[in-house]
């Protein structure tokens, strides 16, 4: 089973078919999962910790936009634990938490300049497009190692 | 706020069937005995509750039509008051723009999943178009010369 980082992060077509044939999706509304119930933040990335810009400074100069380095404290981890990643080019909707383009852009750098298997591919502008888009992204996840889960 | 213990997960069960009504997937939950929160809501349900049962549910929810049932994982609980419309007073909350965009799309995903598991491995779809290689240009020139 790899941990695959999908964008956009918080898409249920992509994690519904990462864990359909047999993976991890590594998604955004898991580490939103961790703040709002541990932590009790209202709404993150817009409510942060004090320790969250540290993490985003891992990935963002201090000169940066402070929603960016908030936005990245909560994706950085992700990427840092993809071992696989399948990115969705021109999504239908693209706003509010996930719509900052610089660190959709920042985002997909990252996922790009690590050594791993990435699926790049365009979201179906129809629905003749969809199977496509389907069987794509089954040959790739068919592809990836299937370790056992430690 | 609402408490919820750390192990707790939650999930969006969002049902594109023809055969299945969100009501039907909340009566099968109910009829089981997890002990798991429910909220139907007009795209499907969101179940919260321990990881392990909410896991079994969507598994078992998933079985009514697999294909035309999807999961994903939620931050926030079923009801909280930081998301809940009831208490945010209307408006469609966070989130619901996006869904409502890739709801649209899962009638055409749900039958590419039929047709795969009708056909079996996957294959090259017929309409793939690739870039044409230099070297077939070179060749597709030479011949055109050697008329």
């Amino acid at each position: 089973m790899a941990k695959v980082f999908i964008y956009p992060v918080n898409s249920l077509i992509l994690a519904d078919l990462v864990e359909r044939f047999g993976h991890k999706p590594l998604a955004v509304m898991n580490q939103v999962r961790e703040k709002v119930t541990n932590i009790s933040l209202d709404s993150p990335p817009v409510n942060i910790t004090p320790e969250d810009p540290k993490v985003g400074l891992r990935y963002a100069a201090v000169e940066v936009p402070a929603g960016v380095r908030g936005r990245m404290s909560l994706i950085g981890p992700l990427i840092e634990d993809a071992e696989a990643a399948i990115i969705v080019e021109a999504p239908p909707v693209n706003f509010g938490c996930v719509g900052c383009n610089r660190t959709n852009e920042l985002m997909r750098y990252l996922v790009r300049s690590k050594d791993i298997p990435i699926l790049e591919l365009r979201y179906p502008d129809s629905e003749e497009n969809a199977p496509e888009f389907v069987y794509k992204i089954k040959a790739f996840l068919e592809s990836l190692p299937r370790e056992e889960e430690k | 706020m609402t408490d919820v213990k750390q192990e707790e997960i939650t999930k969006v069960i969002v049902i594109s069937s023809d055969k299945v009504l969100p009501v039907d997937a909340a009566m099968k939950i109910y009829e089981s005995e997890f002990p798991v929160t429910v909220k139907e809501t007009c795209f499907g349900l969101i179940v919260t509750g321990p990881t392990e049962d909410v896991l079994m549910v969507t598994e078992e929810i998933r079985k009514l039509d697999k294909n035309h049932i999807f999961v994903k994982d939620r931050g926030f609980p079923a009801g909280d008051e930081r998301r809940c419309r009831a208490s945010r007073g209307g408006g469609p909350r966070p989130g619901f723009h996006f869904l409502r965009e890739e709801v649209r799309m899962l009638p055409a995903i749900g039958d590419a999943l039929d047709e795969l598991e009708a056909k079996g491995p996957v294959k090259e779809s017929p309409t793939k178009k690739d870039k044409l290689k230099v070297s077939e240009l070179e060749r597709i020139i030479e011949a055109e010369l050697a008329r």
